[in-house]
């Protein structure tokens, strides 16, 4: 069963994780704005930008 | 204009798997026999159908906003995890796939694997050939099923991904070698391009929010995407040009 969900893990969130939580962050700033009548179509690709940025630094470091 | 994007994302996507696949099928067949490694490769694209034609009807039951959400956050993790080894191999942070050399390495390996039958099979052929060829094709199902739930056309993106199977199919066996002149590499960066602008579109929208223009968004947001990720390219090569002169 470990072994699936670490197959499914690696399939889909890959070798960053921090990705996928900034991903889960976004998504949750753009369901809380909504709900407050703010127009939140802009977060996710500003996220997305520094999600990339943030996650390359780091990999061209290492 | 999204049916185009679905199409042509999904036959990509699959292409570029499907290359990778026909390399360990070309390597194994023409060392060991290729019965047992095409016995192999059909079974794999068979339990993968299975996957799509059971998964994809039990999709359509979930409302479409819940659908879009959690697929859409599905395919932007997706989307970014390509996304971002497609912009390491374009700035030299990561080294290109080589085909050819990946060719060289299963002959290698099939040449030294001791034989041994089970079932009236080569059994290393057949492992072999059915893992590379579910593990590569799980990658396109998971496109397949995500990119058509949230369209809401399954068997347009899965019609997509059968025409890059044939296709790539018909060319490994008229040249019968590793299809190393396919530009892998861009490839690889313009589906990540496409599962990033899709994964963003659309868990924005499952997310409640709305676009300016509705549909008409997408492209923006691909611009957007492709503007983004070509930057972050010269970026990455001008770092790298300083740690080389440093």
């Amino acid at each position: 069963m470990t072994r699936f969900a670490r197959f499914w893990w690696d399939f889909v969130v890959g070798d960053d994780w921090r990705v996928a939580v900034g991903v889960a962050l976004a998504i949750a700033a753009v369901v809380i704005l909504h709900h407050r009548h703010v127009a939140a179509w802009w977060v996710l690709p500003l996220a997305v930008l520094l999600l990339l940025y943030v996650s390359l630094r780091r990999a061209a470091r290492t | 204009m999204s049916a185009a994007f679905l199409v042509l994302s999904a036959f990509l996507a699959s292409a570029v798997e499907m290359v990778e696949a026909l390399t360990i099928v070309l390597a194994v067949g023409l060392t060991r026999g290729w019965r047992s490694a095409l016995i192999g490769a059909a079974a794999a694209t068979v339990a993968l159908a299975g996957i799509v034609a059971v998964l994809g009807p039990a999709l359509t039951i979930v409302p479409l906003s819940t659908l879009r959400l959690v697929v859409g956050a599905l395919l932007l993790v997706f989307g970014l995890q390509w996304l971002r080894k497609a912009i390491l191999r374009a700035s030299g942070f990561k080294a290109l796939h080589d085909e050819e050399a990946a060719f060289a390495e299963e002959l290698e390996q099939a040449r030294a694997a001791r034989s041994e039958e089970r079932a009236g099979l080569d059994w290393y052929s057949f492992t072999l050939c059915f893992k590379a060829t579910l593990l590569e094709g799980l990658e396109v199902a998971f496109i397949v099923l995500t990119f058509g739930a949230s369209q809401g056309s399954i068997p347009l993106a899965a019609a997509g991904a059968v025409a890059a199977v044939v296709v790539v199919a018909a060319v490994g066996i008229a040249v019968r070698s590793p299809l190393a002149r396919v530009p892998e590499n861009a490839i690889k960066f313009a589906v990540g391009v496409m599962l990033t602008t899709f994964g963003i579109f659309w868990a924005t929208e499952g997310a409640g929010a709305e676009w300016p223009g509705g549909d008409a968004s997408l492209p923006a947001v691909l611009a957007f995407v492709v503007l983004v990720s070509f930057g972050l390219v010269a970026l990455l090569k001008r770092q790298r040009l300083r740690i080389a002169v440093a």
